[in-house]
């Protein structure tokens, strides 16, 4: 049976989406894509370079010493925020007013803006009237974040990991009120150890809302900006030079639109390649072996 | 091996419950025996399920002790006791293959892996999940998982005692049948006491030896089908049991007659002295539409009807009439002549049932 009626007038119900789409993502990411393979002079001189910025941006050692930085650090933050947000989602109140009172104390570091974020830590650090900075200098440590590159480093994770987990704890959290009683209950009539239940029990809950907090997570610290700069400026040195501030260093500061432009897309192609191998391997892990033997 | 016992067991699920109704369990004592095939049943919230808790220790109950072979289990967990129960949704362990989830609890228990693989292949075998073993639990259909969550009860060497609460609630109806049979072939095979909860008549009497009817958080008739249909001890388990149920007159004794509203009714001799000599004002004659004698002409011991309808439902009809302003069923057999809009029903003596106060009174005939 073929009742479909031919009627090209509906594509123009399309259109709207198209126009959309187009002046919010295609027109854009083209004008990167064309500038990539520009050499910029002025606006009437510019000189077709093909893949040679590619090129230069990959081999630039300043850039891969960026992208290293960036890699260890969103692999730090997940390997501290996912089981740590886990964790706390755990052992939160399940109901009460102590549920909501704890909902609203973890949701609060998630409402302050980035930049915020970044002088509030920045405050805090300070030898002289930052809490946390004058308490370890009271106490002994060595402790500089503007010269120890280690300092630095370590006080960016923390702040990351503050400013997100409770993120990821929600996100948890909202997982594990959705497992019904009876999982518990059939667990403890097959007399499952605390380590069981959560291992079979909980945790294969939790994948859907994993999968989502760590891909947000990966993305968000992969683009990390505003923090690292307010608190550190990049340093001591290039030390927590990321990628995103090498990047606006090099499109603003020196105004090297077509370099940028170059490292705008690889920079955009690994994050979502990275995401894409990502998902695909979760999803992949739930479905069943292929029966051995060709069988 | 065991017997459960329910001693002086109430159950409130308020901390300080005030009056009867907070009560979800009222004051009950009874026995389940060794090796038994009983059906739990009623309405819903009327107590089932938490009874079923109770007994599997999920529950603490508020009053009363819950024996196994004599031994007072009420503090003991659920892992202590030697049961296993099926819960309404099937249970599954999602990233667990068939086997590993039947293996689950006697891996729990340390079981040597030299013994658990055999055991779980016989279970497997029984329950005809053989073929799915390497599979991941988690893209079963529902009524292999409700398969694999018996089997995780049927694997344990220790379970003495397996508790369903509704396990066929998610199930097809022509797998329901099925797997209702594989329940008992279970029960014939294992000698293990079943406890089935249900709210279906016709699931809980071709499952169970004997029925515990519950209404209101108290089992008010336990017995066979049979009984139940026949006897019902109470006027719920009359409009409970059988399609359709009971058929109530509330009566009263006047000028030596007994009375339905301005309509005397002929009974027996003994009902009558019962009626005559009863204290409440709560009397209820109860008869089941199968035994009633519905003809167009009057004998001496029968009364005029007004038909309604006549619903013909294949192996029989239904007669809805209205005797004295209220609606009666009567079952009409296959080939009954057709009856008119006035009619005469004749309700069979030694069938009709007598409550007092709800309950059944044993008039002493039939």
């Amino acid at each position: 049976m073929n009742n479909k009626i031919p009627n090209n007038r509906a594509w123009l119900l399309v259109l709207p989406m198209l126009v959309l789409v187009a002046f919010s993502a295609i027109i854009p990411l083209m004008t990167v894509v064309n500038y990539s393979v520009q050499d910029v002079l002025g606006p009437n001189a510019t000189f077709f370079t093909g893949t040679e910025w590619f090129k230069s941006t990959l081999n630039d050692p300043a850039l891969q010493a960026a992208f290293l930085r960036q890699i260890s650090f969103s692999l730090i933050i997940l390997a501290i925020q996912i089981p740590l947000g886990i964790g706390i989602a755990l052992i939160m109140p399940k109901r009460g007013w102590q549920a909501s009172a704890v909902l609203i104390l973890i949701t609060l570091p998630l409402l302050i803006p980035w930049n915020v974020v970044g002088s509030i830590w920045q405050i805090f650090t300070r030898g002289d009237i930052g809490l946390m900075g004058w308490g370890l200098r009271e106490l002994g440590v060595n402790y500089n974040l503007t010269r120890n590159a280690g300092d630095a480093w370590v006080t960016i994770i923390l702040m990351d990991v503050w400013h997100w987990t409770p993120l990821v704890a929600m996100l948890c959290y909202s997982g594990l009120r959705s497992i019904p009683e009876a999982y518990y209950q059939a667990a403890r009539i097959d007399r499952a150890s605390k380590w069981a239940v959560f291992r079979y029990i909980q945790l294969p809950k939790l994948t859907n809302v994993l999968v989502i907090a760590v891909l947000l997570r990966f993305m968000h610290s992969f683009m990390i900006y505003a923090e690292p700069f307010v608190l550190t400026g990049g340093g001591p040195g290039s030390s927590t030079t990321f990628l995103s501030q090498s990047l606006t260093t090099m499109a603003i500061g020196q105004q090297d639109l077509g370099p940028s432009a170059a490292f705008s897309l690889i920079y955009f192609l690994v994050i979502l390649l990275v995401s894409w191998v990502f998902y695909t391997t979760i999803m992949n892990m739930q479905k069943d072996k292929p029966p051995h033997g060709g069988a | 091996m065991a017997e459960i016992t329910l001693k002086g067991l109430a159950h409130s699920y308020e901390k300080t419950p005030q009056s009867a109704a907070d009560y979800a369990i009222r004051q009950m004592d009874h026995v389940w025996h060794q090796g038994g095939a009983y059906a739990l049943l009623g309405p819903s919230g009327c107590g089932k399920s938490t009874l079923l808790n109770i007994i599997s220790g999920l529950l603490e109950p508020s009053d009363g002790d819950v024996l196994f072979d004599g031994q007072r289990v009420n503090e003991l967990p659920p892992e202590e006791r030697n049961i296993a129960q099926v819960f309404q949704f099937p249970v599954i362990y999602d990233t667990m293959t068939v086997f590993d989830n039947l293996a689950f609890p006697l891996r729990n228990m340390n079981t040597p892996e030299y013994r658990v693989k055999p055991k779980v292949l016989e279970v497997a075998d029984i329950l005809d999940l053989t073929p799915l073993l390497d599979r991941k639990a988690k893209n079963l259909t529902a009524d292999e998982k409700q398969k694999v969550s018996m089997g995780r009860g049927l694997v344990r060497d220790d379970v003495t005692a397996i508790l369903f609460d509704e396990p066929l609630t998610v199930i097809d109806p022509q797998l329901k049948w099925k797997l209702r049979r594989k329940l008992k072939e279970i029960h014939e095979r294992f000698n293990i006491t079943m406890i089935y909860v249900t709210h279906d008549q016709l699931e809980a009497s071709t499952f169970a030896d004997k029925i515990a009817v519950m209404y209101d958080g108290q089992v008010v008739q336990f017995g066979t089908p049979r009984e139940l249909f026949e006897r019902p001890a109470h006027t719920f388990v009359g409009y409970f049991i059988g399609s359709p149920g009971m058929n109530f007159m509330a009566v009263d004794y006047q000028d030596d007659q007994v009375m339905f509203g301005a309509q005397p009714l002929p009974v027996s001799e003994p009902i009558k002295r019962a009626v005559a000599s009863a204290s409440s004002n709560n009397i209820k004659l109860g008869i089941r539409p199968e035994f009633m004698a519905i003809s167009s002409s009057q004998t001496t011991d029968s009364v005029p009807i007004q038909v309604v309808s006549v619903q013909d439902l294949g192996t029989y009809s239904l007669l809805t009439f209205k005797l004295n302003g209220q609606t009666f069923k009567a079952r009409l057999l296959e080939g009954h002549p057709p009856v008119g809009e006035t009619a005469f029903a004749h309700f069979n003596p030694d069938k009709v049932a007598l409550y007092i106060d709800e309950y059944l009174v044993e008039t002493g005939h039939e």
